[in-house]
């Protein structure tokens, strides 16, 4: 029929959400007037892209869509707009390297470099044993007395030189392990 | 009034209204500050910074869309600091956007093009990369080059906002963000063309008509749209006599600045490889092709035969809704010269049990804008959203304001506005339903349900909650309309179905509005081509046989104007068989189909729409007369002329008019003259509730209502053409045993046809939607009726 039929698909979308999942986002979405529903958006998709493994599908963020109930092309342009959202597939360790003016000054650009050639990838890719990703161009991240730095994680490494890096790399290489 | 204010414009001291935005107060009185971003029918997004303007005071220039007034504020739109502003605007503007107006179907017609006119510098400083964006393909209508986009995001917005549906966004940020589905999809929206008028840069163009013309070579002509009872105002472009495009001429009384798909493509049709050229007549089994003369001596010859042979009511005449009001006079004026009665345009109508007491023409009942602000609607086999858009777009903005919006159809649409409640029933359901909410507002009425349906409020007594909820809403609300549509139109009970619905408008103290299918079913009323009634309602003499029964007992000679009743009529079947056995079928109409092929005797070709000149009466009775913009095809004569010389070559009296205004002065005379018609109609009774059947639901989609739409290759390439399938709910393939996929053969009516089965919870249980006028579904019966599936 003309317009209809979308409906199934949304249905069968929500059971990708588990029950866990579901209970986290429902508790952000109380934080809401009941109308505004779709302010709880970014935290549901942290909270999803967490339970994935680190990144965000298609059928994931349609899913999202449904059970706020707004339009897909809503979530997408979320998704794609915050730099902390994944939507592919990327190594276990988010590496974001600041390249912005005080780092610039003090070889924040050497480091990434660095980083680039020790990994064997270049930004915005991952290594092929999943292990790390390096995160594409990153803005200030707030720490330019400590300049140059980077961030994995939810980890701020400051004063950075070649071998401070090589050091935290081997520590997180073995860590994994 | 206190919150006016004054402002001063460019040193013109100017009256303005607190909270109205600089830029609104600038364009009313012609104050032209350059924009990209804002649009008078969307909200503020305030992100191209083309308009900004200087203000006193304010450190900074600030944008005019984004800037409330306030009392004594002092602007300057051109002072060298705004100026500054906005070329610094442009340039940066202009970083990204390609030099490729050459080649870009924009260029002559381009917001930013003229802007860069103005404001541009005539040598770019910027030698740096200029990025490129891949193209989406948004499917057959809209056509991208997005690299060309300013990221205005007017298109975003129209679908958020206007359309209902936002299947554009913009995806990623900065540098990276683009205008797009992010999943490939092709746009599904019924408004979706909107976006190339509003796209002020060649991101987004019409597809049918790329590389077709340049817009300073087309000719720009005025017309009505013809698909529908809004009678949208349009403006036809045409090159060498050819249609090339149609875009919308604004009206804010209509369509406001907006064109519904089916509107702004369905002229892709015209020129369709089934256009009938020349006149044909069948000489034994074949036709040939022969001069207009002797095909219209042939058809005034043959039909004098049979009017001698078998007397004038063995002749039938059936019009399209679509049709002029011009044609549709001439025609019921020669049939019933003839001595005939047999005139209908209502080929898509179940029952017409309730004729005598309809008014003199269908319509709104109120004019098209009052129809925002309604409180409370009731859809009555209405799927408004796909079967008039604008005014589903109207409801929809109702909708949004929070009125409460209720249905009771056959299918659960998808709808863009919020439905307060839902009575999905089968077609007796559907009676019942509304009996049972005329039975609750009669508790709280002195008024009584009219005759022919008391017995059936009587029966619904004891009214289900949600149906006393239905009515309450309806006598609540300050303002109501019960909207009686197009899938009622088609019920075998529509006369129950209508006189129910105006009673609970009348006891609701609501509007009742019809809105029957085609262009101009009111223009067709009050023309008197309707078998009960001449033009401006007086009795007709003789009355006649509705568009049904002139199919159901068969006639020995008919003429078809602009019809095609394989796909038009309500029962295809009987139609088939009917036109198949007839002595003489006069066809006229631009197009000649398969079927028509078969049955056609005489086939006299007519300018299509466009072509012709005539009038619509739309939905809030405007008659809206149009002049013939593009050249007819091949021999195709204006079908009003044609009629006139039948009716001579017939030796009809009073057909020798010079030009269509005479015709139309005609008609006018006497709907002037008329009085609101008064006539009795019998008591409707509905069959005992078997249980266990299924009742077909027969749905015209969108793109399948008249002719030319479904000659339209863009529309016909859109997820809304569809073919022929058992459509059935869950439970209801449980009940039957079917599975999604399977082929069944289905038998209504001593007919069969086999199609798929596709699983849709969205039809109500113990019904099957078998879409009518699209290909699968010819070779079956009445469009709603009893069915059934058979195996093997
Ligand atoms: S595609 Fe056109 S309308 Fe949409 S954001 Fe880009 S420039 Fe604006
Ligand atoms: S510039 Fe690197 S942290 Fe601020
Ligand atoms: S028109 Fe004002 S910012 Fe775009």
């Amino acid at each position: 029929m003309s317009a209809a039929g979308q409906g199934t698909a949304a249905a069968s979308g929500r059971a990708l959400l588990d029950e866990k999942v579901r209970a986290e986002i429902d508790d952000w979405v109380r934080r809401f007037p009941p109308e505004r529903k779709r302010s709880a958006v970014l935290s549901a998709l942290r909270i999803v892209q967490h339970h994935n493994g680190g990144h965000l599908t298609v059928p994931l963020m349609d899913a999202v869509a449904d059970y706020l109930g707004i339009e897909p092309i809503s979530v997408y342009e979320v998704a794609t707009f915050y730099s902390m959202l994944e939507t592919r597939p990327v190594g276990r360790h988010h590496i974001s390297v600041c390249t912005n003016v005080s780092c610039m000054l003090r070889g924040g650009e050497e480091i990434l470099r660095h980083i680039e050639r020790r990994l064997g990838i270049k930004v915005g890719e991952s290594t092929p044993d999943g292990r790390f990703y390096l995160k594409r161009e990153e803005e200030c991240l707030a720490a330019c007395c400590g300049a140059p730095m980077m961030q994995i994680d939810h980890v701020y490494y400051e004063n950075l030189t070649p071998e401070k890096v090589d050091e935290i790399l081997d520590r997180l290489e073995r860590g994994d392990e | 009034m206190s919150d006016e204010i004054t402002i001063e414009i460019d040193g013109r001291p100017l009256k303005a209204r607190k909270g109205q935005m600089l830029i609104e107060v600038a364009d009313a009185h012609g104050i032209r500050i350059p924009r990209f971003c804002y649009h008078p029918k969307l909200s503020v997004a305030a992100n191209c910074r083309m308009c900004l303007v200087e203000v006193e005071k304010a450190p900074k220039p600030l944008p005019a869309c984004a800037t409330p007034v306030a009392d004594g504020m002092k602007v300057y739109t051109r002072s060298p600091k705004a100026l500054a502003a906005q070329k610094a605007t442009m340039e940066f503007l202009l970083i990204n956007h390609p030099l490729d107006c050459p080649i870009c179907d924009q260029g002559g017609e381009c917001e930013l093009q003229d802007l860069a006119m103005g404001y541009g510098r005539d040598v770019s400083r910027f030698a740096e990369r200029k990025r490129v964006v891949p193209d989406p393909d948004l499917g057959p209508l809209v056509a991208t080059d997005m690299t060309r986009c300013i990221h205005c995001t007017r298109c975003v917005r129209f679908g958020e906002e206007i359309a209902g549906i936002k299947e554009l966004g913009a995806t990623g940020r900065g540098e990276d963000m683009r205008i797009g589905t992010y999943v490939q999809h092709a746009l599904t929206s019924e408004l979706s063309g909107n976006v190339i008028d509003l796209c002020p840069v060649g991101a987004l163009t019409s597809k049918p008509f790329r590389f077709r013309a340049r817009p300073w070579e087309l000719i720009q002509h005025e017309g009505i749209a013809p698909h529908d009872v809004v009678g949208s105002n349009i403006h036809l472009h045409t090159l060498r006599g050819r249609v090339l495009r149609v875009v919308p001429h604004d009206n804010e009384e209509i369509n406001e600045t907006w064109l519904s798909d089916r509107d702004r493509f369905s002229y892709e049709g015209l020129y369709a490889p089934d256009r009938l050229e020349r006149p044909q007549l069948r000489e034994g089994a074949v036709l040939q092709e022969v001069e207009w003369e002797t095909a219209l001596e042939q058809a005034a010859e043959r039909l004098k035969a049979v009017v001698a042979a078998h007397g004038p009511e063995a002749v039938g005449a059936l019009a399209s809704p679509s049709a002029t009001v011009e044609e549709l006079y001439l025609l019921q004026k020669l049939v019933r010269a003839l001595g005939s009665g047999n005139v209908d345009h209502r080929l898509r109508q179940g029952d017409f049990g309730a004729d005598a007491a309809m008014p003199l023409a269908p319509g709104l009942g109120m004019p098209i804008p009052e129809l925002e602000r309604v409180e409370a609607a009731l859809l009555v086999g209405s799927n408004i959203r796909m079967d008039q858009p604008l005014l589903g777009l109207r409801l929809r903005k109702a909708g949004m304001r929070g009125a409460e919006i209720m249905v009771l159809n056959p299918v659960d649409y998808d709808f863009h506005f919020p439905v307060a409640r839902r009575l999905i029933a089968d077609p007796p359901g559907m009676v019942r339903g509304l009996a049972a909410v005329a039975a609750a507002l009669a508790r709280h009425s002195d008024m009584a349900p009219p005759p022919a349906v008391a017995g059936l409020v009587a029966a619904a007594k004891a009214g289900p909650p949600e149906h006393e909820a239905v009515a309450e809403s309806l006598r609540r609300a300050g303002s109501a309309v019960v909207i009686v549509g197009a899938q009622a139109h088609a019920s075998p009970w529509f006369g129950a179905l209508r006189l129910l619905a105006g009673y609970v408008a009348q006891a609701a103290e609501a509007t009742l509005a019809e809105l029957p299918f085609g262009a101009n079913p009111a223009g067709a009323w009050l023309a008197g081509a309707v078998p009960h009634r001449g033009p401006g309602g007086r009795p007709a003499e003789p009355a006649g046989l509705d568009a049904r029964a002139m199919l159901e007992q068969p006639r020995k000679a008919y003429i078809l104007l602009g019809v095609e009743p394989e796909r038009d009529a309500w029962n295809p079947a009987a139609a088939a068989r009917a036109l198949g056995e007839a002595e003489l079928v006069i066809h006229i109409a631009p197009w000649l189909s398969e079927a028509g092929r078969r049955w056609a005797h005489v086939a006299l070709p007519a300018a299509a729409f466009a072509e012709t000149s005539g009038t619509f009466v739309n939905a809030d009775g405007r008659w809206q007369a149009f002049a013939g913009a593009a050249r007819p095809v091949g021999e195709a004569r204006p079908a009003w002329k044609i009629l006139r010389v039948l009716a001579t070559l017939l030796d009809l009296a009073g057909f020798d008019y010079d030009d269509p205004e005479q015709v139309r002065a005609e008609v006018r005379e006497a709907v002037a003259e008329a009085g609101e018609p008064a006539g009795a109609v019998a008591a409707v009774a509905l069959p005992e509730g078997a249980g266990g059947g299924l009742w077909r639901v027969g749905d015209v989609p969108i793109y399948a209502v008249d002719a030319l739409v479904r000659r339209s290759g863009p529309l016909q390439r859109t997820v809304h053409a569809v073919d022929a399938a058992l459509r059935v709910a869950p439970a209801t393939a449980a009940r039957l045993g079917l599975a999604a996929g399977e082929r069944v053969r289905v038998r209504q009516d001593g007919t069969m046809a086999e199609m798929e089965v596709v699983i849709e919870p969205r039809v109500a249980e113990g019904c099957a939607l078998i879409h009518a006028a699209v290909p699968g579904s010819e070779a079956l019966g009445p469009a709603v009726g009893p069915m059934e599936v058979v195996r093997g």
